[in-house]
């Protein structure tokens, strides 16, 4: 027989048809997803491969601390930044280092500008496709589109003239026949339920949130300079104030840093929410699809510092927890140094350890590449056509806390946040249940994942201002400092520390673990969202939280994977991120071949 | 294959009037630094031509080349992409996935075979026959010769494409490789920088539409209208470099007064990039403006070149230009003087740098 149990309790079935989607197109990095399908073209069993690994973390060896944040900044220029922050937090954490109260309000201001720009641009341009046809829109009236933006938002482009325009301008675009980023997709599939005018709003908004994500990241650009890959400094930030002099940030960039945060919270509450809410309702059997871990294992390790320096769950915006079996009763605090706790295992991944049976924590992790195809994969070694998932079949590792696969990300911070009782964000999560007539059971699905993401972005808009507001309540009063610059010098450090940096990013939590020897990284390890969300099987045969999310989804038809990318995109995959190698003290990086 | 509109049918099309048609025009014109008649020569060119195909490809990269593209101001993302190039293929942003994306690969060779741009974000690995990145189960850098090996020209975009960045940085554990290592019988324009400057970007695409050429290259491919002088020449902190006042700390005093950051290891004057003229983001600041050193993020291996904290020292100026700094901080009245001898000496280095083969234009 073909079917299995997973020991996370997963019924997987391997027999069917197999449907290979690689790439896995719209997503940061490179992602191949294979699944069996059942007879009724239901999906019963999922592979998910990470196809790309580019060893950042063993270059980092033997270099400077106070640079490595721009070393790992380059994990991904999507989530710019998160790495960077992650980073300065570990070298700050083992040195010891204290950060002025306006480098956290600065720092946070940078991240909450990032999951702000971050949601919008992949609800509209990474994710909306999977439920927007884009060529229905061609065959909407503007006049019942321009009733229908009125009917759910205040928004104010909302004229018949306005949506006819975009329309006109859409239509010579098609009939140029030069499709550009839209062809050969799946226009026309039954899969789509919306009607022509909310495919016409949506693809308008396509449009304007492109338009608009520009002028989100310019909070970026004052503080940090630029963006993609704004600066960061250990010790606080690079920027000063200059309140009273020419020179640094003054009240010119305030004033345009606190008008983007108001045409940031106007645009994702109504453009960006009433979309969310209106697409939503056409797809309610997606309340239904997708739950995968969601409903059981959880993990977030909480951000947003309140106050300078202090990590207690109290003293964050967004506090953080595990959830595991399923247990909405219970969230357990998280300890990133126990060695008991957060493991990476490779039994699966295209890595290689004394002994696979085994996970190790960061501090004693370990990455020799080994890639190696199992002797049930179907073509070579250069051209895979199906991967056997019984031998390593992926460059992620497999992450686990305690043992179980968890997923990480905006539905499991909401989760736990909600389940601690934060009230802001259980008003939100109340509030759109409430609306769209659904049960709290509704979260642990497909929509529910991009719902919260929807909601966290409208809580990160709303939440720069709080925090601007506090940053200038702190200049009123006196404080100007941006940076800690009393163990700038390396002649001022110990000999031998360890350090762990953590950062809630926009697709979930992030750990960065340094080991800094003579001055010098002895040692860095990343373990990222994606790692946690793409992760392949693990030794006891978990699945991942992708994997597991597939399962039970019926396709409409096999040949158009709209089902499969709905899901993945869902999790808003960082491939980049998720595959990086980790140097174990003191050891070579072996097994590179000069060809 | 369908009818091709020019950029100009395509504006028009868009509810754009020919006034304002031609008012981009001479932006345009003005952007890409040319006299105002030439933008006769750019309405002219886009009036009359149909939208080119661009082929994107991703490597081992970070994808903030496209992050940075989709911030570009003028011309906006989204026009480049509607009107002015048929961006065809662009795994980051397209609809398909999977063999409808890959079909289109083919697609492209058979309308289009010789006439397409390719543009590479990222570079490919060679070790362990290149499956530290594949696609479609084959290594990225088969697609890469056979995307190359069709189209009209090549743009490197980002320091991964154009020098091998991070990736490759010692001990480039992968084996990632610019392009121009893999691919050496089609012209490429090199566009360093991680990222490169959203408006550099559209510049270079928007003057091969309108000239049907690369713009004139350096020695080392790269576009002089926007990598021929180092950032520390138009700096706005020179000032401060020439008087010997300098940051010798974060939020100093010097730091809130905006001195010069080279005391803090900024690599501005051995960087050739266009951030302290075009700046960043609608040009509202860049990394200096904002209070950091210049990463020096355009240059080849600018990872491997010590501290991003020490002071630049390899500059072949008689002393360096270290000891100079420290001179003119100590001694604040011969500071004019020994500037200026320090920048005359680095500028004939530069000046024999970019010139001693002339720019090589692949028309």
């Amino acid at each position: 027989m073909t079917e299995t149990l997973t020991a996370n309790g997963f019924k997987l079935d391997t027999g069917g048809k197999r449907v290979v989607v690689d790439p896995i197109c719209r997503i940061e990095g490179h992602l191949r997803i294979e699944v069996n399908l059942d007879s009724d073209n239901v999906i019963r069993n999922a592979v998910s491969t990470g196809t790309m690994w580019r060893g950042l973390e063993v270059i980092l060896k033997g270099r400077d601390p106070r640079d490595a944040w721009a070393f790992v900044e380059r994990i991904c220029g999507v989530c710019t930044g998160v790495h960077a922050l992650t980073s300065v937090r570990a070298v700050e954490d083992a040195l010891g280092i204290k950060i002025p109260e306006n480098a956290n309000h600065i720092r946070n201001l940078m991240m909450l500008a990032q999951y702000t720009q971050d949601h919008l641009v992949h609800f509209y341009h990474l994710h909306a496709l999977d439920w927007v046809d884009v060529v229905s829109a061609l065959s909407a009236d503007p006049k019942a589109t321009s009733a229908l933006q009125q009917s759910i938002s205040s928004w104010s482009k909302s004229s018949p003239g306005y949506f006819r325009d975009v329309q006109a301008r859409l239509k010579r675009f098609v009939e140029s026949g030069q499709l550009g980023p839209f062809a050969n997709a799946y226009w026309g599939s039954p899969a789509y339920k919306l009607p022509a005018e909310a495919n016409l709003m949506a693809v308008t908004h396509y449009l304007e949130a492109l338009d608009f994500q520009r002028e989100i990241v310019k909070i970026h650009t004052v503080f940090g300079g630029r963006n993609p890959h704004p600066n960061w400094v250990v010790g606080g930030m690079p920027c000063s104030f200059s309140l009273n002099e020419t020179g640094g940030i003054n009240m010119e960039w305030l004033n345009l840093v606190s008008s983007i945060i108001d045409r940031s919270i106007e645009f994702i509450d109504k453009v960006y929410i009433p979309d969310l809410k209106a697409i939503a309702s056409f797809y309610p059997e997606w309340t239904t699809y997708g739950g995968g871990l969601s409903s059981t294992n959880l993990l977030s390790y909480g951000d947003f510092p309140k106050v300078a320096n202090d990590w207690s769950q109290e003293n964050m915006h967004m506090p953080g927890g595990a959830i595991i079996n399923g247990d909405l009763s219970k969230v357990h605090e998280v300890d990133v140094r126990d060695p008991e706790q957060v493991q990476e295992f490779v039994t699966h991944s295209w890595y290689k350890y004394p002994d696979e049976s085994k996970g190790l924590h960061p501090w004693d992790g370990m990455t020799e590449p080994n890639f190696e195809l199992g002797p049930n994969t179907k073509g070579s070694k250069t051209d895979i056509q199906e991967i056997d998932e019984n031998a390593k079949y992926s460059f992620v590792k497999a992450p686990r806390w305690r043992g179980h696969a968890m997923e990480v990300g905006p539905l499991a911070r909401y989760v736990v946040a909600y389940v601690r009782g934060d009230e802001e964000i259980k008003a939100q999560v109340d509030g759109l249940l409430s609306d769209l007539g659904l049960p709290l059971t509704a979260l642990f699905s497909t929509l529910g994942r991009t719902a919260a993401r929807g909601l966290e972005c409208s809580w990160a808009a709303h939440k720069m201002r709080f925090v601007f507001d506090s940053m200038m309540a702190n200049l009123k009063a006196g404080d100007t400092a941006t940076s800690n610059m009393d163990l700038w010098e390396p002649k001022t450090w110990p000999k031998d520390v360890k350090g762990v940096g953590m950062v809630e990013a926009p697709r979930g939590s992030l750990g960065h673990w340094v080991h800094i020897k003579d001055t010098k990284i002895a040692s860095y390890q990343a373990i990222v969202p994606t790692t946690w969300n793409a992760s392949p099987r693990d030794a006891a045969g978990n699945i991942g939280a992708y994997e597991a999310a597939l399962l039970g989804t019926p396709m409409a038809n096999p040949e158009q994977p709209l089902e499969i990318l709905r899901t993945v995109h869902s999790f808003d995959p960082c491939l980049a991120c998720a595959t990086h190698v980790i140097a174990p003290d003191g050891q070579e990086l072996v097994s590179v071949k000069v060809r | 294959m369908g009818i091709q509109k020019t950029f100009y049918e395509a504006m028009r099309e868009h509810g754009i009037t020919r006034r304002s048609f031609l008012k981009f025009c001479s932006l345009t014109a003005a952007g890409l630094g040319l006299a105002p008649e030439f933008a006769g020569t750019i309405a002219h060119a886009l009036e009359t031509k149909p939208r080119t195909p661009v082929i994107w490809l991703h490597g081992l990269e970070c994808t903030c080349c496209t992050e940075s593209f989709i911030r570009s101001g003028h011309p906006l993302a989204a026009d480049v992409v509607l009107s002015m190039i048929s961006l065809d293929y662009d795994d980051t942003l397209m609809a398909a996935a999977g063999h409808q994306a890959e079909e289109i690969l083919e697609q492209t060779i058979e309308k289009y075979d010789g006439n397409f741009i390719l543009a590479c974000e990222g570079n490919p690995p060679l070790n362990e026959d290149g499956m530290y990145c594949f696609q479609g189960g084959k290594p990225y850098v088969e697609k890469l010769r056979r995307m190359a090996s069709h189209c009209k020209a090549i743009i490197a975009w980002g320091s991964c494409a154009s020098w091998g960045c991070v990736q490759a940085a010692h001990p480039n554990p992968t084996r990632a490789v610019p392009i121009h290592k893999v691919i050496t019988d089609k012209p490429i324009i090199k566009v360093p920088g991680c990222p490169p400057i959203a408006e550099v970007m559209t510049g270079v695409i928007a003057y091969m539409l309108t000239f049907d050429r690369f713009p004139e290259l350096d020695r080392q491919g790269r576009p002089k209208m926007f990598y021929s002088q180092r950032n520390h020449d138009k700096c706005y902190r020179r000032a401060h470099f020439d008087a010997g006042q300098f940051v010798e700390r974060f939020d100093d005093e010097g730091a809130r007064k905006g001195y010069c950051l080279y005391k803090m290891g900024c690599k501005g004057p051995t960087t050739y990039n266009a951030c302290s003229t075009i700046e960043w983001n609608g040009g509202l600041s860049w990394p200096v403006k904002s209070g950091h050193g210049c990463l020096g993020c355009s240059e080849d291996n600018f990872w491997d070149r010590g501290s991003f904290y020490s002071a630049v020292n390899d500059l072949n100026v008689p002393g360096g230009i270290e000891s100079t700094a420290d001179k003119i901080g100590g001694v604040l009245a011969g500071a004019a003087a020994i500037g200026v001898a320090a920048h005359a000496a680095a500028s004939v280095i530069s000046h024999s740098r970019n010139n001693t083969k002339g720019g090589s234009s692949h028309d």
